[in-house]
Formats: structure tokens, sequence, C-alpha cells
């Protein structure tokens, strides 16, 4: 008797073991492509539930006076919203504190004595963070559409956003012989999802322009020049998608007909977005955060000395668009435009696709 | 009576260990260890451990492999820093890669994969000579080498992955990591790279083998313990003999499907549907990449990947559209 006893609790005590990685059920399915086709998306309605209050907007600010003085004929040293209202101009800078150092207060980017001050970096730093939003939301629309973006997007009420990236640090395995992590097989690399795969799939494809497409786009090999992309470049991009889809929340199939990974015809278009989306990250890293590494503090840097940068996962936080779609730019057009003079790189970036 | 309706094994022979035929020659020696019974062991199988041999080839094979097995070892527990504890955690996400693909079919320097290629070399030549082990002592017992012949069929499997592909693609690089996800994420990799590999005829034929021989084995291994109590047990006399095991067995299966396997030919499906598994999966890896690209795509112009209703606007490729950013 008592050894049956012992066999059942060892037999729950394995169940758990093996199981305990795993969400319960029931899982909500939503059927996006034809039937049986497998394109569903997946989402753990407990899991769902504890985003809202991620996703809740904070309440709107009430209405400014547009009329009156321009910010910048009242208040020195206005380099980015001198065109506004005093009233609007006001109304933005409670609303920074709010979205940015709610806790921290003004003091947080001004000198109290001279809020006209740059002497502290936040300053120069959320002077630039302007430029780039009211940049993104005049020309990144085909990301960004109407809905737009405000500091409170990355910010969420933090003065760091909760999900940036840094270049990580490999100088430790550089030494001896053996043991070559060839940038992957890693436990617990949140950026790839706690897959094995290569860990940092931002530097190629965030800041640097590295192909992602490995696929081949015919049914027999071409050429005789080599047999195109290699197993170990398609993990790379398998570990940038795996990237977005925990960024986003959602699995290969929200932008993916996943039969063919590759083919545009058959994709849902959440694809084209996700891909305009990528050209605006690396816009943002290349053009805004990485101009600003010196301005930052040795605190505030990477383990390569690198700034915080980037990725999908900054704006989306685990949800298929940040905030749930909530359109909080609308009601602050103070944000919108102009665009940024960028650099010639950067216009070629563009011009190139 | 035994009872035959148990998950494990209910029997065991309790007697005076023994050594096994004697053979004429020098094969006659080759058992070292005087052999012992083991309860636990009888309760999975036989309950004798030993005599064990493993002579010359079976030495250098084992040789081979602790060689293989200790570069392994050694390049994870450096990327864990010698740490025990990590090396236990992060164990199965440890690997040691091949090198990339800018060094072809070169030898990289040691830590950039060359390692891999050393350790490669011999886990291969571990596996070849176990194999020869394996023949050869059927051939002592004057068996048939049919359980050779299977080994060789996996073995056609293993050379193709980190041999041959290889070396038609003309890199290392594209041979699967030793690793426990790592092989995982080549795998579904190494699929999506070639347009999803469930359209090869060949990885479709060896999918059919390989859940055939599970449905095989349970069938058979179903069939015999069910009537066992019939002397079902002797199956292989029974080939020639058939007694009333034999006999409903088969009328449960002509009952139930309308056509029963035989107690030879049952065996005949079993070895072969296991051994086509590796050969047409074999078959399968060999093509990819160096006579079809995309699977997908071929498989639209061999007319068996049929087009579904469209169900959203139609997505173009943006990098074909003029003045896109």
């Amino acid at each position: 008797m008592n050894l049956q006893r012992l066999k059942w609790l060892a037999a729950v005590v394995l169940a758990s073991t093996v199981l305990a990685g795993c969400e319960r059920p029931p899982i909500d399915a939503v059927q996006t492509g034809f039937r049986g086709t497998g394109m569903d998306l997946v989402y753990n309605p407990r899991i769902i539930e504890q985003q809202i209050p991620l996703n809740t907007a904070p309440a709107a600010l009430p209405e400014a006076d547009k009329g009156g003085p321009r910010a910048s004929q009242v208040y020195k040293n206005v380099k980015v919203l001198g065109n506004l209202s005093v009233g609007e101009f006001n109304r933005v800078m409670i609303a920074y504190t709010q979205w940015v150092a709610p806790t921290q207060g003004c003091a947080y980017c001004h000198n109290l004595n001279n809020l006209a001050d740059d002497s502290l970096y936040t300053k120069v730093v959320a002077r630039r963070m302007t430029e780039m939003t009211k940049h993104l939301n005049a020309t990144w629309t085909n990301h960004v559409a109407q809905t737009g973006v405000t500091c409170h997007t990355c910010h969420r009420g933090q003065p760091v956003p909760n999900q940036v990236w840094f270049k990580p640090d490999e100088a430790k395995l550089a030494k001896g012989l053996l043991g070559q992590r060839n940038g992957q097989n890693e436990a617990g690399q949140a950026s790839v999802a706690y897959s094995s795969l290569p860990k940092d799939p931002y530097s190629a494809y965030l800041e640097g322009s590295t192909r992602i497409r490995q696929i081949s786009q015919t049914a027999l090999p071409q050429g005789i020049n080599g047999y195109g992309s290699s197993i170990q470049a398609t993990e790379a991009t398998y570990g940038l998608m795996m990237h977005m889809s925990k960024g986003l929340g959602v699995n290969c199939t929200f932008c993916h007909n996943s039969r063919n990974f590759s083919d545009w015809n058959q994709s849902p278009p959440q694809r084209l977005t996700a891909w305009h989306g990528i050209r605006m990250v690396r816009e943002l890293n290349n053009e805004f955060m990485t101009p600003l590494t010196k301005v930052f503090p040795q605190n505030r840097l990477g383990p390569m000395k690198d700034v915080a940068k980037v990725n999908c996962a900054t704006c989306h936080q685990g949800a298929y668009k940040p905030l749930w779609g909530e359109p909080m730019a609308k009601v602050w057009p103070e944000l919108r435009g102009p665009e940024v003079k960028l650099s010639e790189a950067a216009v070629a970036a563009r011009k190139a696709k | 009576m035994a009872d035959f309706q148990n998950l494990f094994t209910q029997v065991q022979a309790v007697t005076t260990p023994h050594a096994g035929v004697p053979l004429a020659g020098p094969d006659n020696h080759e058992r070292i260890g005087k052999p012992f019974l083991l309860h636990l062991a009888g309760r999975l199988g036989n309950a004798q451990i030993g005599p064990i041999y493993l002579g010359k080839v079976g030495i250098a094979s084992a040789f081979c492999f602790v060689i293989a097995f200790v570069i392994v070892g050694f390049n994870m527990l450096v990327q864990v820093d010698y740490s025990p504890i990590q090396f236990i955690r992060q164990l199965f996400w440890l690997s040691l890669d091949p090198p990339a693909p800018e060094y072809g079919l070169k030898l990289a320097p040691l830590k950039q994969g060359g390692w891999w290629n050393i350790a490669g070399f011999f886990f291969t030549v571990s596996i070849l000579l176990w194999w020869v082990r394996v023949y050869r002592r059927a051939r002592a017992l004057h068996m048939g080498t049919h359980v050779a012949w299977a080994f060789a069929a996996a073995i056609w499997l293993y050379l193709v992955l980190g041999f041959f592909r290889p070396l038609l693609m003309g890199s290392w690089s594209e041979a699967v990591p030793f690793g426990i996800f790592s092989h995982l994420d080549w795998t579904a990799a190494f699929s999506i790279r070639y347009g999803n590999l469930f359209y090869n005829p060949f990885h479709m034929l060896s999918i059919a083998f390989l859940y055939g021989s599970a449905l095989l084995f349970a069938m058979h291994g179903a069939t015999i313990l069910a009537v066992t109590r019939y002397g079902g047990d002797r199956e292989v006399e029974q080939i020639v003999d058939r007694g009333t095991a034999s006999e409903r067995a088969a009328l449960f299966w002509r009952w139930t499907m309308g056509f029963n396997a035989t107690m030879e030919s049952i065996h005949r499906w079993a070895w072969w549907f296991a051994v086509l598994c590796p050969l047409t999966g074999g078959i399968g890896i060999l093509l990819t990449g160096t006579v079809v690209d995309n699977w997908y795509l071929w498989g639209v112009k061999h007319g068996i990947a049929p087009p579904y209703p469209e169900m959203w606007p139609t997505v173009v490729d943006p990098t074909t559209l003029q003045g896109a950013k």
C-alpha cells in the first residue's frame, strides 16, 4: 500500500516537473486564415489580463490654450518646441514628467534654479528624444500609422524604458582554445525568447542592415557560386524573428503564412507593417540613439560602452500594438513633425529600401 | 499462471547465469566477467548481466567515443567557466558548433569550429568501428546480420547530415552542431531555409516509415502479449507451425481490418519500416540544397502544394516597389 502511494507521489512529482514550464489551458485561438491551414493567433487570456495595466494609457491632460505668445518668446533656450503656445508647452512638460519621471519630477531633467540650463544630460537627451518622436510620427506613418507614439509608448512612467538593448560582452570567452559560444547556445536569453539561437539579433539587423532574407526564391539551386544562405545565417534571422514574436506577444502566423515563410503574396498584411518597423528602428538607433552615446554618463551605458538602443519590444512591450493600439498621439499634435534632417547614410538606406 | 496484462515484465527466470552457447574457435573465449543476476534489469529485460566482450575493435571504438565526448564536454565546460551548477542548468543550451560558412571545407582554427571537426571525426570513427563490431559479433554467433544492416541505415542518415551533404555543399558549416537545443535549432532552420521540408517527398516517406514503425511495433507487441496465454510467445516457431495463438491473432486482425500479417511477415514489415525511415530521410536531406533549393516552390511546381483562398488584402514585397522606404 505504501509502495503504491509512493509510486503515485513519484508520478505526480515527475509530471509537475515536466509540465512546470507550460502555460495551463484553455488558450484562445483566433483564426485568421483559411480553415485548416493553421493560420491562427494564440493568446493566453490570463497573460492578456495581467497586461491590462501595462497597456492602459494614462489619462489625457486637459487641452491648452493655443493662443498667446510662443514658448520661444517667453522661455529661454527652447529649441524644439518653441513654436507652441506657452499653455501647450507647459502641458507637454507636465506630460513628460508624467510619462518619464513621475516620481523624480521636473528636477530629473531641469536645474530648478534655472530651467533653461542644459547642464543635466537628461535634458539634452529629452530634447533629442522629442525630435525623434516628432520625426517618427511625421515620417514613419507606414509603421505607426495615425496612432503615433508619445514618450509614454516606450517609457511607461520610467526614466529608462523597460526594454532596451546593449551589445553583449563576449570578451570573457575570447581567451583560451576551447569553449566558443558562437554568439549563441546560452540559457536565459530573453532577447531570443530563451531559445539557444544567436542571442544578439539586434546589432546585425536593428542597427546594421544585414540581410534578413534567407529562404531561396527558386525551386532549384541557381548559379555555380555557392548555394545561397547558410544554415547559420538562417539561425541568426530566426533569432530576430523570436525577438519580434516575443516582443509583440504573437506567434509566427501574425505576419507569416508558415507553409512558406518568405512568400509575400500569402503573408498577412502585418508583415508589411513589421518590415517598415525594422527600417524605422534602424533609423532611430543610428540617427538618434547612437549619436547620444557621449551625452550619457558611464552608468547608463552597456558593458561595451554603447548607448541603450531601441528594438521592437521597446515600444510594443509584449503587445501586438503598443498600448493595444490606443491612439495616444492623436491628442498630442505637438509631437508630430517636422522631419529631422537625416545623415547621408540614413538617406541612402531609405533609398536602397 | 503469469499475468501478461501488465505494463512491466512479470516473469524473471532466476537460475544460474549461463555464459552462452559454446562456439568453435577463438570466439568461444571472448567473454569477459562472471555473469550475475540483477533484479531491476529483469524488470526491463533479462536479469542476467554479462559476460561482455569488447575486443580490439570495441576498445578502439570506445576510445574514439571517449575522445569525441571529452572534446564536446570540455568545450561546453569552458563555456560555463567550469561551473558544475551552470553546466547542469545550461546543459540543453550548450553546444559545440561547426565552423562558420567562410571556412568552407578547410579546417578552421580549433576555437572557430576546428574542435567540431575533430570531435566529429572521432565520433564517426567510433560509430563505424561499432558497426564492424556488431557485424562481427553476429557472424561469430552464426546469426544473420540484420542488426548490422539496420544500424547501417541509421549511420547513413548520420553521415548524410554531418559528412556527405556538407561535402556536396562545400562547407562544414552546413553540418549539425553537437548540442541538445542547437541541433534542434539546426533542424528548424534547415526546414525554413529550404522552403519547408514538409514538401520534400522523401521527408514525407521518412515520416510515414517513422510513424509506421511505431504503429507496427505497437500492433505487434500488443498482439503477441494478447495471445501469449495460448503460446503466442513462441512466435517464430509458429511461422511454420502455427497454433491456436496464431489463428486467434490472425482472426482478430481479419475481423478488425480484414487482413493480417503472418508471424514471419510482421517481422519483415517491422525491419523494413525501421530501416527505410533513415534511408529515405537521408535521401531527402542529401537532395536539399544540392538538387532542390525550396521544397515549397518545388511542391507548387509539381502540384503537391494547393493554393488556398485569399483571406486578406494581397501584400506585395516592399523591396519590389519603387520609392518604398
